[in-house]
């Protein structure tokens, strides 16, 4: 019988189903970070069990970490308590942890895939709804509660309802000045914020299939955006030359014996979705947000909807809320539009790639006077390789500031903020209220976007800006 | 987990859709290593200014004295954003039982049962019933037949929960305690997975 990808790796992976109830899925893989672990590390202490599968658990400090002077002491005493609750946590349970001062340091979501942890095929979670990320790699990766990280702990399984499966198929050719990140907000911008609630996202396609490993982590981390409960990809030629050779990628025999089971990880041709979309890829515009939730963008030339063109009282009500917030007007053009800050970071867009992207097209110029710019690297590899390759030159000549690895401004835990009332374009993967700061005013947009705005002060279309 | 089973209360309306769990429980707050006292900061930012418990905003309902009840009722995709279980925490640490609204985002659901917070997903008809009731009017929520009534004008709708978490909740059993149960059935797994 066909099976869609999501099938095969789910049904590989369940131990057992409960009649009308959850199924019981075996967790491959389980990361864990500061924030949403001591209560659960707690939970099992409490009980008295012991951690079921320490060696199947890897753990990083990210949320609420400084991204500056990380070889200090952390200032904020919750936030060294909390990391300090990390580190005794793993060492009395056996859990690999790459904290803080460690080379492998970063952004669960980005260390993971950059290591080889994260593999095609695998079941992945964390306390964090972005682990949607790993799902590029072929993977049902999905984030979950603190109870649920209690449970992977415990006994490595989880229960789960089985979620619809949705694909949402991107052909053809991308235009020119757009990446992944105006992808995920062009998909999300059509089916909004709730639209994929209840299923998990196959993208698939041939503009997915260009795309970069890096390129398609964007994509499925923003799954969530949408409501979804992952988001992957099928795994093919360009995962597997990423995977090679990676530090905790299979070698040699073990190498080849994944490969044939990697072959395997596809959807069937005649396979079932329970929805399935359609989009061009021609259609799909450098996009940037102007609302409260990642739903609410428009293509950079487009004006915010007035408040009559929308028909659902609900949601012309959401608009006037999110507009009063965001202190735009219906109807106004955000394109020429003053900005004070741009954040180029978080598990969505702070790997290599992004970083080269922007180097290319800011080259020898110079920041605008009136914004603060703001760099953050998703990991410690990563801040190296941007050294190693002299990119950092090309930011320090910009005026843009190099920070150190972490979650940062994306949700403003350590005092990475936007000042409230600022607007600032950020490569994040939310614009909720007071997200990056209270009362800040984020705009969500591509790093190419973000970094062409930071050069001219104002909301600017990137293809004008490379004209 | 504390046994949830029959709840007849009042209400508090919060009539706004997508309500994200940063609105809930805004990231700052989730620096502590415990689940207790997450309540003070629940909708923090909707409730004060300046982060500041002496100016609330006195239009906010949690503000609004006259409003009571153990019974939180919200717009369509109430909890989506973050995984933060926080969120659950705040809600029941504040007071609420039970939430109700047209769409919830799917882990803040997981999170919510996991807490013994019992989420109620109603038509978006219904939904707008309740909203229009006056301040005061009380709600009845019935676990094992799965049911919400108005009380007033006793117009009733059924909810779905499937038998294993109806169980769970009714009883304050959780996942956890279920899980270790079938350890055994969980190593035979492991010996026979590639």
């Amino acid at each position: 019988m066909s099976k869609t990808l999501f099938e095969k790796i789910w049904e590989k992976h369940l131990v057992k189903s409960i009649p009308d109830g959850p199924d019981i899925i075996y967790i491959d893989k389980h990361f864990i970070h500061e924030v949403t672990s001591p209560q659960a590390f707690a939970g099992i202490e409490k009980r008295g069990l012991p951690l079921f599968r320490p060696e199947k658990t890897v753990a990083t400090a990210d949320h609420n970490v400084p991204t500056i002077n990380q070889d200090l002491p952390i200032v904020e005493e919750l936030s060294r308590l909390q990391v300090q609750k990390l580190v005794d946590n793993c060492k009395r349970h056996g859990v690999e942890l790459y904290g803080l001062g460690h080379p492998f340091q970063g952004i669960v979501h980005v260390i993971g895939p950059e290591l080889g942890i994260t593999q095609p095929g695998m079941t992945i979670v964390c306390g964090d709804s972005h682990t949607s990320t790993h799902g590029a790699f072929g993977s049902i990766a999905f984030g979950i509660g603190t109870s649920e990280v209690e449970m992977v702990f415990a006994t490595q399984c989880i229960m789960q309802n089985r979620p619809k499966v949705m694909r949402i198929n991107v052909d053809g050719k991308l235009n020119r000045g757009v990446v992944s990140k105006d992808i995920i907000l062009y998909i999300i911008s059509k089916i909004s914020a709730s639209g994929a609630t209840g299923y998990f996202v196959e993208y698939a396609g041939s503009a997915i299939r260009a795309l970069s490993m890096e390129a398609r982590m964007t994509i499925c981390n923003m799954s969530i955006e949408m409501g979804a409960r992952g988001g992957m990809i099928a795994p093919d030629e360009t995962t597997f030359e990423y995977m090679k050779n990676r530090l905790f990628a299979p070698k040699e025999n073990a190498w080849d014996e994944a490969m044939i089971e990697w072959k395997k990880l596809f959807s069937d041709e005649d396979a079932v979705f329970d929805r399935e979309i359609n989009i061009k890829a021609e259609d799909i515009e450098p996009m940037i947000t102007y609302g409260t939730n990642p739903g609410l963008g428009i293509t950079i030339n487009e004006s915010v909807p007035t408040i009559e063109s929308i028909d659902d009282e609900g949601e012309r009500k959401n608009l006037i809320k999110a507009l009063e917030y965001m202190g735009l007007k219906a109807g106004q053009r955000l394109k020429g539009m003053p900005v004070q800050n741009i954040f180029i970071g978080s598990c969505t867009n702070s790997r290599i790639e992004d970083f080269r992207l922007i180097a290319s097209v800011i080259k020898g110029k110079k920041k605008s006077e009136n914004v603060k710019v703001m760099i953050v690297p998703g990991s410690q590899q990563v801040a190296k390789q941007i050294v190693a390759e002299g990119l950092d030159k090309v930011f320090n000549e910009a005026g843009f500031q190099i920070r150190q690895a972490g979650c940062s401004a994306c949700l403003g835990m350590n005092e990475d903020k936007v000042p409230a009332g600022e607007y600032c374009i950020s490569t994040s993967n939310r614009n909720f209220e007071g997200r990056q700061g209270p009362g800040a005013r984020t705009l969500l947009a591509s790093p190419l976007t973000a970094a062409a705005s930071a050069i001219t002060g104002v909301v600017t279309d990137i293809r004008e800006f490379l004209n | 987990m504390k046994a949830l089973k029959n709840i007849h209360d009042t209400f508090i309306p919060l009539p706004e859709e997508n309500i994200d769990t940063d609105q809930i429980i805004p990231a700052r707050f989730l620096k502590a290593t415990t689940r207790d006292g997450f309540g003070k900061n629940l909708f923090r930012d909707w409730r004060y200014y300046n982060n500041s418990e002496a100016q609330p905003k006195k239009d906010f309902i949690l503000n609004k004295p006259e409003y009571k009840g153990s019974i939180l009722v919200a717009g369509k995709n109430f909890g989506c954003g973050s995984s933060r279980e926080h969120a659950a925490w705040s809600l029941l640490d504040y007071g609420f039982n039970v939430v109700v609204s047209s769409f919830f985002a799917d882990i803040f659901k997981n999170n919510a049962l996991n807490n013994g917070v019992l989420p109620v997903q109603v038509s978006e008809a219904f939904l707008q019933k309740i909203f229009s009731l006056e301040n005061g009017a009380t709600l009845s929520i019935d676990v094992e037949n799965q049911t919400i009534t108005i009380d007033a004008t006793e117009e009733k709708e059924k909810f779905a929960i499937n038998s294993y978490k109806k169980n769970c909740l009714m009883n304050g059993f959780d996942d956890i305690d279920y899980l270790v149960s079938i350890k055994d059935d969980i190593i035979n797994f492991e010996k026979t997975f590639a």
